[in-house]
């Protein structure tokens, strides 16, 4: 799913990176605990959050998630944005709260970083 | 400060990071640097990755819990090596500190996304070797290595 699609689907604003928007993206971890997205991200997957301290970005640098989608219509501070910018991390956000988020990319496919079955 | 490139079987990197307890603004910085560090040294992706995970749970525990901490990275042509030791409350109960989920986080840890008791499990989990000895009243210190040259499944 590219990063356009998700911008789309969730009527996203891009804070930063609108040359970021036909990368892909296979995979989601949403959290506000960044030691839970610590523990369990994977490279390469969409960080979806409400936390908008520069610590989502940071968190997002070292585990090297492709982007960061805020939810609630969040935006990290100026310092954030500039981080982000740094390392080359676009950021979104959508006045979508995190379940709705979630929902709406769950439903178009895209995956967790912990992939399971429920029993349905 | 001694840094020095890692170019030879003998030779290694030693640089060393001072971390304010308490600054929360910053915290993260030096993990930050560290990464830059070994991504120029032209280590594996994936275990800068690691390494990088591992010096931001040292360092936000530093911020989170000590007045003052030293973090000192050493890369030699067979490890990564982290030292942490700060001055700070120590850790009563090492075992239960190393349980996920056990956190003694104040309410400002955890407004900074921190302090949901999966630092110092998720350091073991990344790092091929941890040995951590606190004292209470005194402070903590982590040893941390990550092999350069073997395959440790993610």
């Amino acid at each position: 799913m590219k990063l356009a699609e998700i911008k789309e689907l969730l009527r996203a604003e891009i804070i930063w990176g609108e040359e970021y928007l036909d990368h892909e993206i296979n995979m989601a971890c949403a959290s506000d605990l960044m030691s839970d997205v610590l523990a369990l991200g994977k490279p390469g997957m969409l960080l979806i959050t409400g936390l908008a301290t520069v610590q989502s970005v940071r968190t997002a640098d070292i585990i090297e998630a492709k982007a960061i989608l805020y939810v609630r219509g969040k935006k990290p501070d100026q310092e954030g944005i500039a981080l982000a910018r740094k390392k080359g991390i676009p950021l979104l956000s959508t006045e979508f709260l995190m379940y709705q988020a979630c929902g709406f990319l769950f439903g178009r496919g895209l995956k967790s970083v912990k992939d399971e079955e429920v029993d349905r | 400060m001694i840094n020095q490139p890692v170019n030879g079987p003998e030779s290694r990197l030693v640089q060393s990071f001072s971390i304010q307890g308490g600054d929360f603004h910053h915290a993260g910085h030096v993990s930050t640097q560290i990464k830059e560090i070994l991504k120029e040294l032209g280590i594996e992706p994936n275990l800068v990755r690691r390494a990088a995970i591992v010096a931001y749970e040292a360092e936000m525990n530093v911020v989170m819990y000590a007045r003052h901490g030293t973090f000192i990275l050493e890369v030699t042509p067979a490890e990564i090596r982290f030292q942490v030791e700060d001055e700070g409350q120590g850790i009563p109960d090492i075992e239960l500190a190393m349980q996920e989920g056990y956190s003694t986080a104040t309410p400002e840890m955890r407004e900074m996304g921190f302090g949901a008791g999966m630092g110092l499990p998720n350091i073991k989990k990344n790092a091929d070797c941890f040995q951590i000895t606190s004292e209470v009243g005194k402070g903590t210190l982590l040893r941390i290595t990550i092999f350069l040259n073997q395959k440790k499944a993610q």
